[in-house]
């Protein structure tokens, strides 16, 4: 954070609720804790209602008329659409189990970041239009009308949830804030109430395929400057192919892989992986991100950016698909892909080419995350590993939200990354796998200008990794998202200096033994390797 | 006025069926309101599960809470915390409904100077649930004695473990202690706890009070004010035999403690007692977790505009050729 507070200023809490009652407390816009509006060109590509330019901190929100009229009625549409958002408004009891559970209370102290107030702030306006009690007794009941206010409310806290489902875990009835803050984000894009950071990704990613809005010349060039460092690294020239019909797999990762580091480096991994096995694959530049910023906007613009990758799948001709490092783009794909764009009949049971393993658990999907492909293939024996040349890391592991209480993907890559680096320690219990802590910039929250929120949300996690750091000397921050590798780095810049961030095939990539390869002086980010120093 | 409106509100409900027994209006409380209530009560929460149930699950979405079923036989599945069968399911449904599952990982996180979070476990409102809502069973279930001509064993085994400790005469049943210490902690906790307390409503205090007047008027009539429970149990066969009577000499306790269960259980259905029945329908917890093997249906599925590969073909082409990129149309 250039400008802002220090850590130790951002890290003195003060957890106490104001003597006002929530109801009555406005919402201030704070700088540094939200994003800025959603343009109207972008929301137009993606025919939008009300595109239009507009600022959260102007009075006027340039909404229309009846906005309130839309509103309640998107309400009811989707009270009948879902059963876990009908339900999840009725059976709150307030016990407050999930209230110290959420990152963004933890490190901000804002009562409406307690996971139950956040939906209370919803629940109340669905009290007074569509309960009995609500109608007859209003707030005593709980209830209040829906004002522009309250629009403002919503607008500022549904963009302080990044879905990550940690309150759900402790709820007794599996109340999940994150179908909350799905819903309630949808609503207000019936209005045209997104952010710039948003809504930009997702025009990218509808018009030229990533988020990043790579077009199909600038993918090949990025991924020939990672050649040309892995050829300066291990003397091996690789040669992969793009677009390639009768491919026998579909790779498809995150765009930001494509972009900065350390994405890159993970990136450098899977071609240095597929290039060692032989894999007979292809990326594509029209199905070139796995990851979907469009489940931060609505269900449907979900699943029309993901239907890009059953179609390039077909159109290709491949077996089956490889998906990369990331966190939310599995929660999209474990739990929703198949039936949103499914039945991907085209499609064959994905089998390992090298080891002959059938991954039957995705049968349907026929999709496998790229931490399963590579812990099958230790697992065999396929890869000749030297981990000695990682150690240099002392690594600990931060389990995604979304592919830990999403998906339950938590000992794949702690085999691989077992395997691959000999200095390996856990973070406390309370703070990884299923009970991880998010990163704090996720669901599109990782824009710059919210910079003070993004920190205040990646504290928990930050400081876990400061305990490890303190007692292990922890200084590599391993994860399997590329969200976390843009984000994590900044929080732990500003957090736990001298932490660094991977991915765990650029671990891989860097303890894979290559057939032909001279012999490696650096690791992939070119510094020397360990033993190598001074060389 | 968060508190002393539910305060008052049962106090006043308290007064109500005291004055209306006073003015002989036995048969109001003591039969056409208990009958009204048990209708609202069934009918209300008939209603609303099927309230819940018109509204479809569209997408597949539990919350996983362990390792997933791996492709791999080495990787051990938590079978009970991330299931993909229905067994699993069933399992899992099991400890949340009875157990509290959920609950039980619940932890207090403290921020210590030197910016140092701990998570410590706290187990005391997993505690404080568990012995409210197992007493409040076990009472409830005691009461059929009152529901039956002939006690079944069961009630009656319930009885005697309930009251194993052997104190006092009436023997003291331990199961109404704890109701009403759980209660009383359950209330103490919204008091006294800043952030619990900001978040309660009326509605969050109603019922305790309201539970805390049922147990209170019954424990006085079991152990001190002694209700001719002969003739109360004329009372309660009647209802249920539908051939209702009054018998006389009650006492006005026993219509007050009537009037509030007929209260509690007229409430029920509109309130956030509700998730007695809506556990059992979150998709967060009774659905396994096999999206992948086995395709999901969304019943209102829809087809949605997509920008295909031919579009982004024609607005690359160019470009894609010069890259070296494979095209379909040259």
């Amino acid at each position: 954070m250039a400008k802002g507070p220090t850590p130790e200023e951002l890290s003195n809490i003060d957890y106490t609720p104001p003597p006002k009652e929530w109801m009555d407390v406005p919402t201030v816009f704070k700088p540094g804790t939200f994003c800025w509006g959603a343009k109207g060109k972008n929301l137009q590509i993606l025919e939008f209602p009300n595109a239009r330019d507009w600022t959260p901190v102007e009075e006027d929100w340039k909404l229309p008329e009846n906005w309130q009229e839309i509103l309640l009625e998107g309400m009811k549409e989707r009270l009948g659409k879902y059963r876990s958002f009908q339900l999840f408004m009725d059976i709150c009891v307030r016990c407050g189990a999930c209230a110290d559970k959420c990152h963004f209370f933890v490190g901000g102290g804002d009562p409406k970041n307690m996971p139950v107030l956040r939906a209370e702030l919803l629940r109340s306006v669905y009290r007074k239009h569509f309960t009995t009690a609500g109608k007859m007794l209003g707030k005593v009941a709980g209830a209040r009308e829906l004002t522009l206010d309250v629009l403002k409310e919503w607008w500022y806290y549904f963009f302080q949830c990044t879905e990550c489902r940690r309150c759900s875990l402790f709820c007794p009835y599996g109340i999940d804030q994150a179908e909350i803050t799905m819903m309630g984000r949808e609503l207000l894009n019936l209005i045209g109430l997104n952010t710039d950071w948003i809504s930009g990704p997702v025009a990218n990613c509808y018009m030229k395929g990533n988020h990043l809005g790579l077009e199909p010349h600038t993918i090949v060039s990025n991924i020939e400057y990672m050649l040309d460092d892995i050829e300066t690294i291990t003397g091996i020239k690789i040669n992969p192919s793009f677009n390639r019909k009768g491919a026998e797999i579909l790779f498809v990762t995150p765009s930001g892989d494509l972009f900065a580091d350390p994405g890159t480096y993970t990136c450098m991994g899977y071609l240095m992986l597929f290039h060692e096995l032989g894999l007979d694959y292809t990326w594509s530049t029209y199905a070139s991100e796995g990851g979907n910023f469009g489940f931060f906007t609505s269900n449907e613009m979900a699943k029309r950016l993901n239907s890009k990758i059953y179609a390039e799948a077909k159109r290709l001709g491949v077996k089956y698909i490889i998906g990369g490092e990331c966190g939310h783009m599995w929660r999209v794909i474990h739990q929703y892909m198949d039936t949103w764009n499914g039945p991907a009949d085209f499609l064959e049971v994905p089998v390992s080419p090298i080891t002959g393993t059938r991954f039957d658990t995705a049968k349907s999907l026929k999709m496998i995350h790229i931490a399963e492909f590579t812990a099958d293939l230790i697992n065999h024996g396929k890869l000749k590993l030297d981990p000695s040349r990682n150690d240099d890391l002392v690594v600990t592991y931060h389990d995604s939200c979304n592919t830990s209480r999403g998906m339950g993907l938590l000992e794949e890559p702690r085999y691989i990354i077992k395997n691959v680096c000999n200095h390996f320690h856990e973070m406390p219990e309370n703070t990884i796998r299923e009970q991880t802590f998010c990163c704090g910039s996720g669901t599109g929250l990782n824009a710059g200008e919210n910079m003070e929120l993004r920190m205040r949300g990646g504290f928990p996690r930050a400081n876990a990794v400061k305990y490890v750091k303190e007692k292990h000397g922890v200084n590599m921050l391993a994860n399997i998202c590329a969200i976390d590798r843009a984000t994590l780095s900044a929080a732990v810049d500003y957090w736990v200096p001298g932490v660094r961030v991977t991915g765990v095939h650029e671990l891989v990539a860097n303890a894979l033994i290559m057939k032909g390869e001279k012999k490696r002086e650096t690791n992939l980010r070119g510094e020397p390797l360990p033993g190598k120093e001074g060389n | 006025m968060k508190i002393l409106l539910p305060l008052f509100t049962v106090i006043a409900l308290v007064v109500i069926a005291f004055v209306g027994v006073q003015a002989n209006l036995h048969a109001l409380f003591g039969i056409v309101i208990p009958y009204a209530a048990v209708l609202i009560f069934m009918f209300g929460f008939i209603f609303k599960v099927l309230k819940w149930g018109r509204s479809p699950v569209p997408f597949r979405i539990p919350t996983t809470a362990g390792q997933m079923k791996s492709f791999a036989p080495w990787i051990k599945q938590n079978k009970l915390d991330n299931p993909s069968s229905r067994l699993g399911v069933f399992g899992r449904m099991l400890l949340e409904v009875f157990l509290f599952r959920s609950l039980f990982r619940n932890t207090k996180t403290q921020l210590y100077p030197g910016t140092k979070l701990t998570y410590g476990s706290e187990k005391f409102l997993w505690l404080g649930g568990l012995a409210f809502h197992w007493s409040f069973l076990i009472i409830f279930v005691r009461h059929f004695r009152f529901f039956m001509q002939t006690v079944p064993y069961p009630i009656q085994l319930a009885e005697h473990l309930d009251s194993f400790l052997q104190i006092g005469a009436p023997l003291l049943y331990i199961t109404d202690v704890v109701l009403v210490g759980a209660v009383t902690f359950l209330f103490l906790r919204r008091v006294f706890m800043p952030q619990i307390k900001y978040i309660s409503l009326p509605a969050d205090y109603f019922p305790l009070f309201l539970i805390l007047g049922i147990a209170t008027t019954g424990i006085m009539m079991r152990y001190f004010t002694k209700v001719p429970v002969v003739r109360v149990k004329e009372l309660v066969m009647g209802l249920v035999s539908f051939q209702p009577v009054i018998p006389e000499g009650i006492g006005s306790i026993f219509y007050i403690h009537l009037f509030l269960v007929s209260t509690l259980l007229a409430y029920f259905p509109l309130s956030k007692l509700m998730h007695m029945g809506g556990v059992f329908l979150s998709p967060t917890r009774n659905m396994a977790n096999n999206s992948r093997e086995v395709r999901h249906i969304n019943p209102w599925n829809y087809p949605v505009h997509v920008h295909t590969y031919d579009q982004y073909e024609d607005d690359f082409r160019e470009k894609m050729k010069k890259a070296g990129l494979p095209v379909e149309k040259e």
